[in-house]
């Protein structure tokens, strides 16, 4: 198999993984880790595109992901830090209420 | 045999990778408690940096070891070993990972970045002061939260 392919699949892969953890596990953290996995996969495709077609463009918007993915964690942790501090679990059973 | 190997060591050496990383990202899913799903994430993260450097983007191997596992994770496993205190008595362990490891191959990337791309530059720096500023109109919030409940 060409590495592409292989790469691609791996990253197709990776994306599946995290979009399926988010959305059959129950656990806050859980689903935060689950969605840094999806991130993941999406740089993997990101630079092996950019590899081959031989361009910075990739490498760019794989660094501007990695801040963005640093900021959403950075937000999202203390978010659950104060829900948990509320309803004292981190069952996303608990958290009905947020439905609007 | 061995000729051949390591001949297209290489090849192997992504293709060991690449079922590592699916190998540790399908465990995120199966393990129950959060600690071993961040180590689990960790061991994805740091095969995907391998993969990384197996196709000679480095310094992008080495930022994703050093903000990924190093900053992201870190700050993870804490808040896990915060939380986890009254939900499992498990055994808890934790183990920060951060390799010393020089940027190389950059200067392309950073002619590009800085030059081709400064408007994301500047944005990235403007989606940083907001994030500070969010995270402490945040503590405010349950500041302030926490004071109406005590008084009211």
């Amino acid at each position: 198999m060409d590495r592409t392919q292989l790469l691609i699949g791996v990253a197709v892969a990776l994306f599946s993984l995290g979009l399926v953890g988010v959305i059959v596990r129950r656990n806050v953290l859980v689903m935060l880790m689950c969605m840094e996995l999806m991130l993941n996969g999406v740089n993997l495709s990101l630079v092996t595109f950019a590899q081959q077609t031989a361009t910075t463009v990739g490498a760019v918007l794989v660094f501007l992901i990695f801040v963005v993915a640093t900021v959403e964690i950075a937000l999202a942790i203390p978010i659950v830090l104060l829900l948990v501090r509320d309803k004292r679990t981190l069952d996303l059973g608990a958290y009905n209420d947020l439905k609007g | 045999m061995i000729d051949s190997l390591l001949r297209n060591a290489d090849s192997v050496l992504l293709l060991v990778c690449a079922a590592a990383t699916l190998a540790s990202g399908a465990l995120m899913i199966v393990l129950r408690q959060p600690m071993r799903v961040a180590m689990a994430l960790i061991t994805t993260m740091i095969f995907l940096g391998a993969i990384y450097g197996l196709l000679g983007v480095h310094f992008i191997a080495a930022f994703q070891v050093l903000i990924y596992v190093g900053a992201v994770m870190v700050f993870m496993v804490y808040v896990i070993m915060l939380l986890e205190v009254r939900e499992s008595d498990g055994p808890r362990y934790s183990r920060l990972l951060v390799p010393g490891k020089g940027a190389f191959g950059i200067a392309a990337f950073s002619t590009a970045f800085l030059g081709e791309y400064w408007l994301l530059f500047e944005l990235t720096s403007v989606l940083l002061v907001a994030a500070v500023v969010a995270a402490l109109a945040v503590i405010r919030v349950s500041r302030d939260s926490g004071n109406r409940k005590r008084h009211g």
